[in-house]
């Protein structure tokens, strides 16, 4: 049978030693928070990229992303050539009241010209101020973390697969060919001494 | 002349104290409170560490509007704050900090009497408040803080007498002259014994089932905004000082410390009156609310025994040594 009070003892217990030790309060706005990677604060655009091909706009579950451009004509590289049309961006807006932070226009874009940013304080009074314009989606873009470095022992990225799969083939191919250079050197060295012993 | 200026001095100071001591107890239970539940507590009002969250509170209850509900009897709804809050005062100027005739506002022959009579008032002004405001959860409010006096005066009352009996007189300075550190232990039950029905009588969490605020909104003060709402609390944290004190001087032993007790006996006595105050945030941050049968079932049951224990206790030491 346990003491009697010594419930109520443990209970004091407990509070005081909570009080020794650190408090969990976020102090917000004096300390930022520290956000996790990969945190969906806010979509930037990296508009260098954008090549205008909507693919973000048509699979926005919310209609949210608004994209006007126009063509261009390039004049031909070399000459006699055919002249080539380009995309030219005018706006890139989306609109955050509508955003439910899906993430689907990111994980669609083939060109790499939306990340997420873990920029959070964009508030504002009026809900149509939501609407945020390509400079200031672009601006965004400078708070993007760089990518969390992969696990150990994790999976090599895929550009990089291929590039050392290229560097490889390549080693590999000077080095047959250096062996096929040797080989009929050596021949051809062969030959002239069989020549000097027949005289 | 010269009187008139000591009385009007020894006024001052303890007005000083009865509006000081209640903030600090107040301040101390915001931080102390918010680091045993894992929080920070105010950190803005004042600049460092939110020093000055309370005096920003006394502003805010000073802008507020003094309203008197339409069914309410006027006067005595008007009245109740200061009749809850000037006891302490009261209280405050009989008992006494230090070893000296200038320790203690002034000299009260039946110190002990004066003191727990003049505290009952105290909780008369939370009566006055329930009954007055016209409001079903201030009755409630009321009518419980009346069956919680009955039943907590009694061991409050029991247990100081076994002091008065120990030191053989009811003046509490003649009751600190009486004092040896082996009342400690042997007063240590009635000591309980006062202390818990004291925090009860100042319907301090656990005991605070007559305010309740989760089920009668705020007893008592439920009418009330203000000033006048900010006097209620101010008397909640008066009476803590007023209790700490008490408890300090009539169980352990005041102004005697174990070094250095000739010049600064006040020291003593405020460390010791913290160190309750502190205790009593502690059990208000550690315990759930007792329910009303619970209360009463506290205090006939447990308490009032133990009070008698100690007093047959006290008695028979007494004869005992003599």
């Amino acid at each position: 049978m346990p003491i009697p009070g010594s419930g109520l003892a443990k209970g004091l217990a407990v509070t005081l030693r909570t009080m020794t030790r650190k408090t969990v309060t976020a102090q917000y706005p004096d300390v930022q928070p520290e956000l996790p990677p990969r945190t969906r604060g806010v979509i930037g655009l990296f508009e260098e990229n954008c090549t205008v091909c909507m693919l973000c706009a048509r699979e926005c579950p919310d209609w949210c992303i608004y994209i006007d451009s126009h063509k261009e004509t390039v004049p031909p590289a070399a000459p006699g050539g055919r002249e080539r049309s380009r995309n030219v961006l005018d706006r890139f807006a989306i609109d955050f009241s509508l955003c439910m932070y899906c993430g689907i226009c990111i994980e669609v874009c083939p060109f790499d010209a939306l990340f997420w940013s873990p920029e959070f304080e964009y508030a504002e009074t009026d809900i149509h101020e939501l609407t945020h314009e390509r400079d200031k989606l672009r601006e965004w873009m400078w708070t993007v973390p760089e990518p969390p470095a992969l696990d150990p022992k994790a999976e090599e990225p895929k550009e990089i697969a291929a590039a050392r799969k290229a560097a490889e083939k390549a080693a590999e191919k000077a080095a047959a060919e250096a062996a096929a250079q040797a080989q009929a050197q050596d021949e051809a060295e062969a030959q002239s001494q069989a020549q000097e012993e027949q005289q | 002349m010269n009187d008139a200026l000591d009385v009007a001095v020894r006024l001052l100071i303890v007005f000083g104290l009865f509006l000081v001591l209640p903030l600090v107890v107040g301040q101390t239970e915001h931080k102390v409170m918010a680091h045993m539940q894992g929080r920070l507590g105010p950190m803005y009002a004042g600049g460092f560490h939110g020093w000055a969250q309370l005096v920003a509170d006394g502003v805010k209850f000073a802008q507020k509007e003094d309203v008197v509900p339409k069914d309410a009897d006027r006067r005595v709804f008007q009245i109740a704050p200061a009749v809850a809050l000037l006891p302490y005062l009261l209280v405050l100027l009989a008992i006494p900090i230090g070893p000296s005739e200038g320790a203690v506002g002034q000299v009260v022959d039946a110190g002990i009497f004066f003191v727990l009579a003049v505290m009952g008032v105290g909780v008369l002004g939370s009566l006055m408040a329930g009954w007055a405001s016209a409001n079903k959860f201030s009755l409630l409010g009321g009518l419980r803080t009346a069956a919680q006096l009955l039943a907590y005066e009694l061991p409050m009352l029991l247990a100081a007498a076994s002091v008065a009996m120990a030191a053989g007189t009811v003046s509490l300075p003649g009751i600190l002259n009486a004092f040896e550190w082996w009342w400690l232990p042997w007063q240590i039950v009635g000591a309980i014994v006062f202390f818990v029905a004291g925090l009860a009588e100042l319907q301090r969490p656990p005991f605070d089932m007559p305010v309740a605020d989760s089920e009668i909104i705020f007893g008592a003060y439920t009418e009330y905004t203000g000033l006048r709402f900010a006097l209620f609390l101010l008397a909640e944290y008066a009476g803590i000082v007023v209790l700490c004190g008490l408890t300090t001087v009539l169980f352990l032993g005041g102004w005697h410390g174990p070094f250095g007790a000739d010049g600064l006996g006040w020291v003593w006595t405020l460390l010791k009156t913290a160190v309750l105050a502190f205790v009593v945030i502690w059990l208000r941050v550690t315990y759930p609310r007792l329910r009303e049968d619970q209360l009463q079932k506290l205090a006939w049951t447990t308490l009032v025994p133990l009070a008698l224990a100690q007093i047959a206790l006290t008695g028979i030491v007494k004869v005992a040594i003599q």
